[in-house]
């Protein structure tokens, strides 16, 4: 159903079905499908490289699991490297010892250091840490102003620098005012930067030297391009970055960035920012973003799902019919049964890319068993060609399943909508804004009836 | 720096391998990068599959993308089997002029319509530069001699206003803006109207930032549009789209999804004094055949040129 990877490496290895090991020969196939996925993702090519190399080694000569199709036992490797190479679970900002701890923003123009700055503060407030925020981005207009505007939304001081222009000044007046007012934690915001800069990575420098920060955050923009290895590691070379945040997730990114960042600079992702809004930064789980980065939603986590339920043939022939456009009425019933015994609807909308932006996405999960109903009530050749379905027709099935006839139409129109949408789906055009226009969803509350 | 936060250098150590491969990888890319792809083809000497996976590596390290690269690369092998160009000067040669056609075949200069005011509305994701590139235009525009009144049509980013309202006044240009929260449209409307009203030569609309993807946010953008046109129907003349050139292919779903929702006129590349190549313009103008008006390099005023395919080609060549 989706256009992943997954299936992409299940037709190379649909010849290969039933035999026992990873060859050579396949793995190399494969490998030349999962560099284009992962380059589509941008993840920068030397890191695409080296992880290749090392995925090779991994796979050549495995056993595949029985449960799985090579394709997914491929998948599978590729998944459990990334998400190693990720690193671990989220990992907290350390608060030091001796408060105030200081953390320093780092990034490119426009990456979202400043939103960040707001979101971070946020959550400390909610801690029940004091905090400083320190406005050193004394060239963009109206920099200053902006985060004041957020310091003021959120109730935190933010330091008045006066005729000072000295950035470097200015985060040494401002963490000598967090020590006096006994502050916890001062966050300086500076100015985006170009790493190349040689002048404003040398004013970084000595923002460093000047404060000693405990964290220095580089934030970099989920979106970013091959380019994101290299800029990573002169920031980090640079000033020695401690950490990374990831911004501007809440669209379709695929990430890759965050793979070439954490491997250029080994350091950890701590948070990824999921909006506009000062609530939207979440704390960093590697296994989310692999699927995005393969493309695949939490598709791994589906699979998993669909393969308790499902027979792998079963699913063959759905995808088949889905893809020659034959999907029938009872094809959906039989697929809401299936769907129900995965768990509930709303859990399983969560995990495919791009719904979480359909803004206030409610399922009435009731629903289904009504739509259950109104496709029971119709005969064998009603279902499998739903056009003949007439005013008459309409009325029978409606008293049949004690609903409305303008039930039956909104099924049958929200039916052939689907069903033009798992076209587009098969021909690779699947992403999260079809399916919220599929639901007609945009904000207010959502229910397929 | 606390123990706590050294500490977690520390399960590296154990994937030695990968990353001390990974090291040589990138200073192997640095080092070919540097002198860019122009240096692929110095010297004299025929063009072999070497030469061509190494200049497959710099398009794609340039963001081009696997899609244009392959076009890109097939074209060139096609030079070599057709027309015999196998020297390196020749298949440099056609490999540019190859690229400058894609992105060529395309360019239009922005007209200003007769008897009433160009408007211009100019959208993009979070942060890609549209406040900045309209403060640089707006001033560029006014050197010109025209008349230009600015729009503060962000009316939700902390500051947005403020912001464009520093760039107005630095180059002594009217700025139409309402409260932070109002409706967006009605600052574009009334932008407009100034326009009309006061004679003015054009109308340049800022909005707030927005992910593609995000629908409640572009259909407020379609609003926006519609209500310039109850002034003026002709009206926006030109939707200029914002993209970043340190972003990758993304821009690709940004162009896309804009131009399906909007139908952009019009593209402006930020940030190309970064070390970022934007190459996905190339990618883009074969999809979907939109004009690159102007590009940004850099965040003062004067840091705005008209688009040039050959300048643009020779920066990613390296040359
Ligand atoms: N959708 C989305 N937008 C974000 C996110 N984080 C920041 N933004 C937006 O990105 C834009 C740039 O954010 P800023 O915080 O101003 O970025 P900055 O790095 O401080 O920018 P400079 O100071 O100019 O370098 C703004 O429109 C933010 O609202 C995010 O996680 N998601
Ligand atoms: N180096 C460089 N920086 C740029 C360029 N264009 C914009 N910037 C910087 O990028 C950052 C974001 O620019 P803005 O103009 O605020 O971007 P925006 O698209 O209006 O951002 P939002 O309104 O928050 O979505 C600022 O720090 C700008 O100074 C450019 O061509 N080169
Ligand atoms: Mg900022
Ligand atoms: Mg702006």
């Amino acid at each position: 159903m989706f256009e992943s990877l997954s299936t992409r490496l299940d037709a190379i290895y649909k010849k290969l079905r039933g035999r026992g090991v990873l060859k050579e020969p396949d793995v190399d196939e494969a490998l030349r499908e999962i560099r284009i996925a992962l380059i589509e993702a941008d993840v920068s090519l030397p890191v695409v490289k080296t992880f290749l190399a090392a995925i090779r080694e991994k796979a050549v000569g495995q056993e595949v699991l029985r449960s799985l199709t090579p394709g997914h036992q491929m998948v599978k490797i590729v998944s459990e490297e990334l998400t190693a190479l990720l690193g671990e679970d989220f990992k907290e900002i350390q608060f030091a010892p001796q408060p105030p701890t200081i953390i320093l923003m780092a990034g490119l123009q426009g990456s979202g250091k400043t939103t960040t700055v707001g979101k971070l503060a946020r959550r400390f407030k909610q801690k029940g840490k004091t905090c400083l925020l320190v406005p050193a981005d004394v060239y963009r207009p109206a920099a200053i102003e902006q985060l004041n505007i957020l310091g003021k939304d959120l109730g935190i001081d933010v330091y008045q620098a006066g005729e000072e222009k000295d950035p470097v000044v200015i985060c040494q007046k401002a963490v000598q005012e967090a020590r006096r007012k006994l502050c916890q934690v001062v966050i300086l915001d500076t100015a985006g930067r170009h790493q190349i800069d040689e002048a404003l990575m040398t004013e970084l420098r000595a923002i460093k030297q000047t404060v000693s920060p405990h964290e220095i955050l580089f934030v970099a923009d989920a979106m970013m391009g091959q380019q994101a290895a290299t800029i990573a590691q002169a920031f980090n070379e640079a000033v020695g970055i401690d950490g990374v945040v990831l911004t501007k997730l809440d669209g379709d990114a695929r990430g890759g960035a965050a793979l070439s960042i954490k491997s250029v600079t080994g350091k950890p992702i701590r948070f990824i920012g999921l909006g506009e809004k000062l609530d939207a930064l979440e704390p960093f789980h590697p296994d989310r973003l692999v699927s995005k980065i393969l493309g695949m939603g939490d598709v791994l986590t589906l699979v998993e799902k669909a393969r308790q339920t499902y027979e792998l043939e079963e699913q063959e022939e759905l995808e088949k019919k889905i893809r020659k456009n034959q999907f029938t009425l009872e094809d959906f019933r039989d697929q809401l049964k299936q769907v129900q015994k995965m768990g509930s609807i709303q859990q399983l909308m969560s995990m495919i890319p791009g719904m979480s932006q359909v803004k206030g996405l409610k399922v009435d999960e009731g629903a289904f068993s009504r739509i259950e109903a109104m496709i029971n009530s119709m005969t064998r050749e009603e279902r499998a060609k739903h056009q003949i379905i007439n005013a008459s027709r309409k009325r029978r099935i409606a008293e049949g399943s004690g609903t409305r006839v303008n039930d039956i139409n909104k099924l049958l129109k929200q039916f052939a909508q689907m069903q033009k949408m798992m076209k587009k789906f098969s021909s690779g055009k699947m992403r999260g804004l079809n399916l919220g226009q599929m639901f007609g969803g945009r904000g207010g509350g959502f229910s397929p009836f | 720096m606390s123990e706590e936060v050294s500490n977690e250098q520390a399960p590296q150590e154990n994937k030695g391998g990968f990353f001390s491969r990974l090291k040589q990888g990138l200073t192997k890319t640095r080092e070919s990068m540097a002198g860019g792809i122009g240096k692929l083809f110095k010297g004299k000497g025929e063009v072999g599959p070497e030469l061509l996976d190494e200049l497959e590596e710099s398009l794609l390290l340039a963001d081009v993308g696997t899609r244009a690269t392959e076009f890109i690369l097939d074209e060139l092998k096609r030079g070599v089997r057709d027309a015999g160009h196998r020297e390196r000067q020749d298949v440099m040669a056609h490999l540019k002029r190859l690229m400058v056609e894609i992105l060529e075949e395309n360019q239009r200069a922005i007209e200003f319509p007769s008897g009433m005011p160009l408007v211009l509305l100019v959208i993009g994701v979070n942060g890609s530069g549209k406040t900045t590139t309209i403060g640089k235009l707006a001033a560029r525009w006014k050197m010109d001699g025209k008349k230009v009144v600015l729009g503060a049509g962000d009316t939700f980013r902390a500051a947005a206003i403020e912001q464009l309202q520093e760039w107005a006044r630095r180059t002594d240009i009217p700025c139409i803006h309402q409260k932070s929260g109002a409706d967006p449209s009605a600052v574009a409307y009334d932008t407009v109207q100034a326009a009309v009203n006061r004679k003015l030569d054009a109308a340049i609309i800022d909005t707030a930032g927005r992910l593609q993807t995000n629908v409640n946010l572009m259909e407020e953008l379609k609003k926006v549009k519609r209500v310039i046109g109850k002034v003026l129907p002709s009206a926006p003349h030109e939707t200029l789209l914002v993209l970043d050139a340190s972003i990758g292919q993304n821009s690709l779903s940004q162009a896309r999804l804009f131009h399906e929702a909007l139908s952009i006129d019009g593209l402006v590349m930020t940030k190309l004094d970064g070390s970022a190549k934007g190459g996905v313009l190339l990618n883009l103008s074969r999809e979907l055949g939109i004009p690159v008006r102007y590009v940004g390099v850099g965040e003062k005023v004067e840091d705005l040129q008209e688009f040039n395919a050959k300048a643009f080609v020779e920066a990613l060549v390296g040359e």
